[in-house]
């Protein structure tokens, strides 16, 4: 499945956002995830499904001003 | 009246800060630099951002918790977000990372001047305010856009001195005094475009009653330092407003008596 993460198209095998996030080796880490421009909150990732084509955000903290 | 600063408190949705420097945290040469400057700057409250991320290379976290160890309040921003949609996205990320309600909203309408997009930023604060969020819009200096924020629930208004980065100070002293005076009772923050301390003296002095910079601090030759400098204008233009300035005057008046002085008419008389 095609997906699109931070702008970028990579194929992946997860089903939903808690493996993508895992599956791209996230899962530890300080994030903040959204999907076709909607916030997911980190306990509905697990119950997030993914399909072909969606966009998927992953951010973190960043300096800012 | 005494200028005592002791007793001076800036109140934010109900949160008490001495100090009246908000910072932002991009840019600087380094972290151990941006520590410092913050330090030096004596602020309170930082400002944050979200942004793309590899898994696995954990520079985020890394820079969270540098932020987590000076202890000051974070203000997270939507900065660089072009549509209601994404702003409102972005803040809810924000809240959910940074553990606070606290957003400090940017809707951009103009890619040149990097002017905040007022009709776009009066919706998304109505969304947001609903949602529970404590906004803090960056604005432009127009008094009916800052009526409708405040319509919208927006408790702190944060106008523009200068496009952001550029530097230039406050780019429109008239309409700034006009929005000071038109709400008395309102936050005001003046926020980017101050380039020097005497930018943020003159704000202070006009009554504002916080500043929130960034790569004036972080571009300078010496970030500690400038952040110093800053620190100080703050205060002496705060201090200053307090006081209670004279008012100036289009021609000369003496300072030095005139009755008695010498070689006068009426000394001669």
């Amino acid at each position: 499945m095609h997906i699109h993460v931070n702008g970028k198209v990579l194929e992946v095998e997860a089903a939903t956002l808690a493996g993508l996030l895992r599956e791209l080796d996230y899962e530890d880490g300080a994030v903040a995830t959204a999907v076709n421009q909607s916030f997911v909150r980190k306990i509905d990732r697990d119950k997030t499904p993914l399909k072909e084509g969606d966009a998927v955000e992953i951010l973190t903290p960043r300096q800012g001003g | 009246m005494e200028a005592a600063l002791g007793e001076d408190r800036l109140f934010l949705y109900g949160a008490e800060f001495r100090s009246r420097l908000l910072a932002g945290t991009a840019q600087y040469p380094s972290p151990a630099i941006l520590s410092r400057a913050i330090k030096a700057a004596k602020a309170e409250i930082v400002t944050v951002s979200l942004r793309r991320e590899s898994g696995g290379s954990r520079t985020g976290e890394r820079f969270f918790t540098l932020i987590r160890e000076l202890g000051a309040r974070v203000l997270p921003n939507t900065a660089g977000c072009r549509t209601v949609r994404e702003a409102v996205t972005t803040a809810q990320m924000a809240r959910e990372l940074f553990d606070t309600s606290w957003i400090k909203l940017e809707v951009i309408g103009e890619e040149d001047t990097l002017q905040p997009d007022v009709f776009g930023l009066v919706e998304a604060a109505s969304i947001l305010v609903r949602d529970g969020f404590q906004v803090f819009p960056y604005t432009t200096e127009d008094l009916v856009a800052a009526e409708k924020l405040l319509g919208a629930g927006c408790e702190v208004l944060m106008p523009w001195g200068s496009p952001i980065g550029c530097g230039r100070g406050l780019n429109n002293p008239y309409a700034l005094k006009s929005l000071r005076a038109h709400f008395p009772d309102v936050p005001l923050i003046i926020d980017a475009g101050i380039g020097a301390p005497s930018h943020v003296a003159a704000a202070m002095e006009m009554g504002f009653d916080a500043v929130l910079l960034n790569t004036a601090i972080a571009k300078a030759g010496d970030p500690v330092g400038m952040a110093g400098a800053f620190a100080l204008a703050v205060e002496a233009g705060r201090a200053g407003y307090r006081a209670e300035l004279m008012q100036a005057r289009d021609m000369a008046a003496p300072s030095t008596p005139v009755i008695g002085r010498a070689f006068s008419e009426r000394a001669r008389a």
